[in-house]
């Protein structure tokens, strides 16, 4: 495990102040993030705390209400998501969202959409430029899809493939983009024991060969624990607590988030209030 | 002023028409996504059907329930065997599709509508028919300084006190909860027990009778009925539930009324002949700034 | 890496040779077999080919909800029909101006709209079919005719001596130009562009998320769509001399809406199927007088109980592959 890099020249993704408002729910406030490159970030808390919502802004499907997204030292705050997506950011889905009736080769390749140029003029006549880029394409969809031992299923439909290959599959059509920042909502969500092993050894080694930093969502505290540099607890929408995985975890407020206040404490709390 | 009010009387009265078929689309829109385009040929049927019973049992209804009578007996009639055909339907031709997508079933509507327009021609032949008019009430009324027809004040009375009762059990009552949840998520609906089969045969039986009941309300308005004014009647009712936001009750109703209204200013101060275009700009502005329509509610994906 | 061809490469085409070849042969010599009544037939088969290959990029590859389509075929047949008629230019120049001004007015209409959710831009495409169709009709600075149209429409010509003016002539315009638009659609199916329409049909959001500006394809395809349906109108403008307003209407558009469904959305195969049903139905069944429409009617509806999918599904993948298999006999593996 890395120790965490803390030369300011390395951060790839920043929030400041990021708050978002739905109605009368602040769903984020005042969150301030930093990722640095080539490691991997966790953000966790309970259910609602906001993560998700996070990373929708950070990846343009939210506008925020207040602060800042800052990505390579670029502010990419309310950017259109396929514009962030060309900028170099590429995220996974809680939901898996795949293309379900087309192959799973076509899925990855949609990853490559922004990294291509072709027009209308050169699609139709098949010019000799378009036809390179058609290849690279392809080729670099390929070798994701081999990158996640998914080859075997290039030409089945992306609905016919097993849970945990969708998963992995959703995570090959990010890559296909030769992001600088992978963003993956729960990604070992409905993966068994063996599952979950494998993608994180498979994250690992991503970080060591390609070149990415990667910023997650997680409930799986194995992951947590066994994977991250970092990690970052949102609770109610704020930030409540960051630091290395084995501070966190035995850290108080992190556990009084997730599980509630012990009951005693909480009428000593009380008695002790009153006078 | 006294022209425009009673233009806005007018405009209330066909918005009402619209109104009541809208909300034949908004429900079976509402419940299951489906765009009903038969609906509007349901509206056709029901003039039709009325217009029989008028012209055939005149004689025989008026001697034994009076003019009003006659009129509530053609009705019934109506509205019952629509209601029926609106039932096998959707039993024959939209039941079966429904698990292969949102888009078979509209075919199979636009199959649907093709076939009922088709038989109402063979049935009732070509050419216009006409309402006989001495069954129809001639009487004009003078409101605070305006003049209605006696007919206009029925249909209005009549449509308002139809959409109220609608609006009190869709909004007021345990089996109205079930159709705002039914329309709001199938599934989750049937797995906390509400029987979706019985809140289909409400909305098929009620829209299609709605629809039915209005087109003898368009008889003995305008007199003449075409086998082809369901296209016409159904487009602007359809227009009239986007315009109030698609599968909401209180919807459609207002997006009749309005449409109604709409349509009458646009005829009598802009030019009758371009008052579709000015409605369908209207509709289409509204949608730009409210893309979900008046009273439609963003629905928000969960990303 | 290129060893493999992606199966759905290996098209039906070049799979089945013999039969393709009897089906082109067989193509060529129709016309000059049968009188001009039954070339017409497959003249306005023809035309309604072209119309349902436009919707289905609209419609079947990106799974937008059009029912105004007949507005884009007004525009083409009328902008032909006045253009000839006022100012004497030629119809074969007219044939891409024609679709210009389809595709103009579909850029100019639809950019304000085409965010909104599907059935809420189905009535706007309803709403503008209606809008365009009550324009012509009421004759704005008697450009249009009004309810009877214009009329005396040239024929396409090139000087003096290639002149269309028969029915098989019309007949080979019409197929080459529905031919050389499915060579385009199927280039284009197989490309940067074409995925980009299909992952927009299949979830919007995770297209977005993956790069691709949903927004400006869903436009093209509009742009696109209109400017065939352009040409189509051209065609139709010049064959009949003739356009007025009832060829237009709500029905029409959703004829079209019908073939590409009943064919098989996405699919170009299918369209042509579906178009087969929708122009040929009725004449086969012409003996049967008024009970045919309620047969047509029908039609549709079992076609929608028993093949919801279409008559010729859009295969993708490792099932083309394997149905082509089966359809073939052989085993390779």
């Amino acid at each position: 495990m890395h120790r965490r890099h803390h030369s300011s020249h390395d951060v790839v993704l920043e929030t400041k102040g990021l708050t978002k408002i739905f109605g009368g729910l602040t769903a984020v406030n005042e969150v301030d993030l930093k990722v640095h490159k080539h490691e991997i970030l966790s953000l966790i808390g309970p259910n609602g705390a906001g993560k998700t919502t996070v990373f929708n802004v950070v990846s343009g499907i939210y506008k925020p209400e207040a602060g800042k997204v800052i990505f390579n030292g670029k502010d990419i705050t309310g950017r259109k998501p396929h514009r962030i997506v060309a900028s170099g950011i590429a995220r996974t889905f809680q939901n898996i969202r795949l293309f379900p009736d087309m192959t799973c080769l076509e899925n990855v390749m949609a990853g490559q959409h922004c990294r291509g140029t072709a027009g209308l003029f050169p699609s139709i006549f098949k010019t000799p430029a378009q036809r390179r880029e058609e290849r690279r394409i392809r080729e670099t969809a390929e070798r994701r899809l081999g990158q996640v031992n998914l080859g075997r299923v290039r030409d089945e439909l992306a609905r016919n493939i097993a849970y945990g290959s969708q998963r992995m599959l959703e995570i090959a059509r990010a890559l296909a983009s030769n992001p600088d920042l992978l963003v993956l909502d729960e990604p070992s969500s409905g993966l068994n024991p063996r599952e979950t092993e494998d993608l994180m050894v498979f994250l690992k080694a991503l970080i060591e060969e390609d070149d990415v930093t990667i910023l997650l969502i997680e409930h799986d505290m194995n992951v947590v624990m066994g994977i991250s540099d970092w990690v970052v607890v949102l609770d109610g929408g704020r930030k409540i607590a960051e630091g290395l995985p084995e501070d966190i975890y035995s850290n108080d407020q992190v556990i009084e988030a997730y599980l509630g206040k012990d009951d005693e404490e909480e009428e000593a709390h009380g008695a002790a209030a009153e006078h | 002023m006294q022209v425009i009010l009673e233009q806005i009387i007018n405009g209330l009265t066909i918005g009402s028409f619209y109104a009541l078929i809208a909300l034949g689309y908004t429900m079976v829109y509402g419940v299951l996504k489906l765009i009903n385009f038969a609906h509007g040929d349901f509206f056709t049927f029901g003039s039709y059907l009325g217009y029989t019973v008028l012209v055939f049992a005149a004689a025989f209804l008026t001697i034994h329930f009076g003019l009003w009578g006659a009129i509530l007996v053609a009705v019934i009639a109506a509205a019952i065997s629509i209601a029926l055909i609106g039932v096998v339907v959707e039993r024959l031709a939209y039941r079966p599709v429904y698990r292969a997508g949102r888009l078979p079933v509209v075919v199979s509507a636009l199959g649907t509508s093709i076939f009922l327009q088709n038989a109402i021609m063979m049935i009732w032949g070509p050419r216009f028919q006409a309402y006989p008019s001495e069954l129809i009430p001639n009487a004009k009324l003078m409101l605070g300084g305006i003049q209605v027809s006696l007919l206009q004040v029925i249909i209005l009375v009549m449509s308002f006190l139809l959409m109220g009762t609608l609006y009190f059990i869709v909004q007021k009552t345990t089996f109205g909860a079930a159709i705002r949840a039914t329309a709001h998520d199938r599934s989750t609906a049937s797995l906390m027990g509400i029987n979706i089969n019985k809140v289909i045969f409400f909305v098929f039986t009620l829209g299609p009778a709605l629809g039915a009941l209005t087109g003898v309300m368009v008889g003995m308005y305008y007199r003449q009925i075409s086998f082809t004014m369901g296209w016409n009647y159904g487009l602007k009712a359809f227009t009239a539930s986007v315009l109030g936001g698609i599968g909401n009750i209180p919807g459609a109703m207002v997006g009749g009324l309005i449409l109604g209204v709409l349509e009458m200013l646009g005829a009598a101060y802009i030019s009758a002949a371009w008052k579709d275009v000015f409605v369908f700009i209207i509709l289409i502005l509204v949608l730009i700034f409210r893309p979900t329509g008046i009273l439609g509610e963003k629905v928000a994906e969960k990303v | 890496m290129e060893q493999a061809l992606s199966p759905e490469k290996k098209s039906f085409l070049k799979s089945q040779p013999l039969v393709v070849s009897v089906f082109v042969a067989a193509f060529i010599v129709y016309p000059f077999l049968v009188s001009d009544y039954f070339i017409d037939i497959a003249f306005f088969f023809g035309i309604y080919a072209l119309l349902g290959l436009s919707l289905n990029i609209v419609l079947g590859e990106v799974g937008l909800f059009d029912l105004g389509h007949a507005g884009f075929y007004a525009i083409g047949a009328y902008t032909t029909a006045i253009l000839n008629t006022k100012f004497g230019i030629p119809i074969l120049v007219l044939i891409p101006i024609s679709a210009l001004a389809a595709a103009l007015f579909a850029y100019i209409v639809f950019s304000p709209v085409i965010h909104l959710q599907g059935d809420y831009l189905l009535i706007v495409t309803l709403g503008m079919g209606e809008i365009i169709r009550q324009a012509l009709i009421n004759n704005p600075f008697d450009l249009t005719g009004g309810p009877n149209g214009v009329f005396g429409i040239d024929f396409p010509k090139i000087g003096e001596y290639f002149v269309c003016d028969s029915s098989i002539e019309y007949y080979f315009l019409i197929w080459a130009i529905v031919g050389l638009s499915i060579v385009g659609l199927k280039s284009l199916q197989n490309s940067r562009i074409g995925r980009a329409w299909n992952y927009i049909r299949e979830d919007e959001v995770a297209a977005n998320a993956n790069g691709i500006d949903s927004r400006s394809y869903k436009l093209l395809a509009f742009v696109l769509g209109a400017g065939l349906a352009g040409i189509a109108g051209n065609v139709y403008a010049c064959k009949l001399m003739v356009v007025s307003p009832e060829s237009f209407t709500f029905w029409e558009s959703c004829l079209m809406f019908c073939i590409v469904l009943i064919g098989g959305m996405g699919s170009i195969p299918g369209v042509l199927i579906g178009a087969a049903f929708i122009s040929l139905f009725p004449e086969i069944f012409r003996p049967f007088a008024m009970y045919r429409m309620l047969i047509f009617g029908s039609a549709m509806i079992l076609m929608m109980m028993f093949r919801p999918g279409g008559a010729w599904p859009r295969k993708r993948g490792a099932v083309a592959f394997r149905s082509l298999l089966e359809g073939t006999g052989r085993t390779d593996a």
